[in-house]
């Protein structure tokens, strides 16, 4: 087996509240992810998919604090001095945001944005950097890419800014890329597209991502694992071709049966009753059993173990149980 | 761009002609008729009267006396003093150098020592920023005429460092001289300058632009020159240029504290006196000032942010 080219291991991030105490927003996440894999991570609005990658990337709020370990290539990146967490993000990690229109300087040219790295960083001559840009841009679908390089941000679409940042990252050549929510913020029509171009520029390069979103079905498309998140844990991980078939934790159940399909019978859409909640609120017990169809008087005092199970890893006391229930009623 | 040169040089045009309207009008409609200010106690003859009248073109109508004295001023002939009889031209060109002088000192002061105050409170949270934001709470709470009295007590009167009052000879003289009322207006601005600068700067500390720069692995001064400072300057402009507007009327208070010849002090001797043709020109040279410096800012902000390029010509 290759060293992995990033490692979490009881990743914690802890955030301090005004009061003086303390929230937990992740709790004991591991995860490892091979060079050149494509992992998703699926979950809603605060399960703290986005604050892993904020982890990752030591981009966390003043706040916050983070215990556990994050390795890249085997370097502790919890541990890393400002020169060497520099490094780190100039060619370990390149990050693409969910809201290019924030996260791209609206002052600056498009040629600016993309270049500074490149000149700042590495020294590469502008002319040079520009020229790489420009090629890039052209690879990731945008026509005309030398006019573009002279406009603002606020002069092109959404869904080009997106490839802009798409091409700031690929322009760095990153061991490992990390998108959130990349497609969130865009319309649908063009969701595909950029996805796709993510995708493939990915493979070409031979690059590991961590691909963060809310829709299941595509991290499932884009993806050779998906990890689900929930309160600030992982609670299953298994191969994309398999979650299908085979998801076995009960909010997997739940977020595979809320999804609306083109090809369904006139099945009614089953909601998962009740809110997210976050993994400060939770009980002592498993996270997601008070809004659990499966729970029992057990599942809320002790919080269950990540067990492997049916080729993949799950959280949940009962899911033995569960599973035997399913197939019976399938069978 | 050009658009918002032309956008803003008419607004400005049409801002000094109507103060101009304005200054004539209540001039003249507030009591005190101009003759009886050259005839003081005596009572003149009424042919007397009539006399002077008729030399001040008193005897014509309103506009017709504001119409000859608008064509006059762009001629660049501002009238003649009532008092004096010296044109007005000379009265006022003979101070407006030194007022200029005390206003640039005043802003270099003002950029300077806000900026670094700003910057610093924004850079490091906690103790420092506490520091200076207790700083600027009590400096723009000092008046410039609260500040002068005290430094002409402290470093003109104890220490004998600056002088009292009026100004030396040459350049340096002049410079020596205008220290005190300088800081004696800088101090209020200072910490406005401050407290904007700091909010600017903190405003964009926790953009996520500057999150993606970090990201990037950019170095730490780049990120802040090339994406916060140069983000945060909008306001700051503003700012300065308000500030710059804002000076040029508190030299009235200051130039007087301090008795140095310029235009502010030219201002109170002037009305004091009713020298009505003084009074004008002094009038709409400060507009003037007032509106140039807020179009500059303007302009100056079009060019760091591009947004607002876009924004004159929709209008």
């Amino acid at each position: 087996m290759t060293a992995p080219l990033l490692e979490l291991s009881g990743l914690t991030v802890d955030v301090a509240t005004d009061d003086g105490g303390a929230r937990t927003l992740l709790e004991g996440v591991d995860l490892t992810l091979a060079p050149g894999e494509a992992l998703g991570l699926v979950g809603e609005s605060g399960s703290g998919k986005s604050m892993t990658m904020r982890a990752v990337t030591r981009l966390l709020p003043r706040a916050a604090s983070a215990t556990g370990a994050i390795r890249f290539e085997g370097a502790d990146v919890l541990g890393m001095n400002a020169g060497e967490l520099r490094r780190y993000r100039d060619r370990g990690v390149g990050l693409v945001f969910q809201d290019p229109r924030a996260h791209i300087n609206p002052t600056r040219r498009i040629g600016a944005f993309l270049v500074e790295a490149l000149v700042r960083s590495r020294g590469v001559g502008r002319r040079e950097a520009l020229a790489r840009a420009a090629a890039v841009l052209a690879e990731v679908g945008i026509d005309d890419p030398q006019r573009r390089l002279g406009q603002y941000p606020h002069e092109v679409s959404g869904g080009m800014l997106q490839r802009v940042m798409i091409a700031s990252v690929l322009l760095a050549e990153p061991r490992l890329i990390l998108a959130d929510e990349p497609t969130t913020a865009l319309d649908v029509t063009i969701q595909r597209e950029v996805v796709a171009i993510l995708d493939r520029m990915r493979r070409e390069r031979g690059m590991g991502m961590v691909f963060i979103t809310h829709d299941l079905d595509l991290a499932l498309a884009v993806c050779g694992r998906v990890a689900v998140m929930y309160a600030g844990r992982i609670v299953e991980l298994r191969s994309a071709d398999t979650l299908h078939e085979r998801a076995a934790h009960p909010y997997t159940l739940g977020l595979l049966g809320s999804r609306p399909s083109v090809d369904a019978r006139a099945e009614r859409l089953t909601a998962i009753p009740g809110r997210p909640v976050s993994a400060f609120e939770s009980g002592p017990g498993c996270a997601f059993a008070p809004r659990c169809s499966f729970a029992t008087a057990g599942c809320e005092s002790a919080p269950p173990p990540l067990a492997d199970f049916d080729g993949g890893v799950v959280r949940c006391a009962r899911v033995q149980e569960i599973h035997a229930a399913r197939m019976e009623t399938k069978a | 761009m050009a658009r918002l040169l032309l956008h803003r040089l008419g607004g400005l045009l049409t801002t000094l002609f109507l103060s101009s309207v304005v200054i004539y009008g209540s001039l003249y409609l507030a009591p005190g008729s101009p003759e009886n200010v050259l005839f003081g106690s005596r009572s003149p003859s009424a042919a007397a009267r009539a006399a002077v009248r008729r030399r001040l073109h008193l005897d014509q109508p309103l506009p017709v006396r504001y119409w000859d004295w608008l064509t006059g001023v762009l001629h660049g002939d501002l009238g003649t003093s009532m008092v004096t009889g010296q044109p007005v031209a000379d009265r006022v060109g003979s101070g407006l150098g030194n007022t200029l002088l005390l206003v640039v000192m005043t802003m270099i002061l003002v950029v300077l020592f806000g900026l670094a105050m700003g910057l610093t409170a924004a850079l490091l949270p906690g103790r420092v920023d506490g520091v200076v934001n207790a700083l600027t709470s009590v400096s723009v709470t000092v008046p410039s005429f609260v500040a002068s009295a005290l430094l002409i007590s402290v470093f003109a009167v104890r220490l004998g460092w600056f002088p009292a009052s009026g100004l030396g000879q040459g350049f340096g003289g002049r410079v020596d001289g205008l220290v005190l009322p300088a800081v004696a207006l800088a101090i209020l601005s200072c910490g406005f300058l401050a407290r904007v600068t700091r909010n600017a700067v903190r405003d964009q500390l926790e953009r996520e632009h500057v999150q993606t720069a970090l990201v990037r692995g950019l170095p730490r001064a780049v990120v802040l020159r090339s994406h916060v400072l140069r983000n945060a300057l909008p306001p700051i402009i503003t700012a300065i240029g308000l500030l710059t507007a804002g000076t040029f009327a508190s030299t009235l208070v200051v130039e007087s504290a301090f008795a140095v010849p310029g235009i502010g002090q030219l201002t109170i001797q002037s009305v004091a006196q009713k020298d009505f043709p003084v009074v004008q020109a002094v009038a709409l040279l400060l507009v003037a000032a007032f509106v140039v410096c807020n179009a500059a800012g303007d302009l100056i902000q079009a060019v760091v942010d591009p947004r607002l390029r876009e924004a004159g010509s929709t209008s």
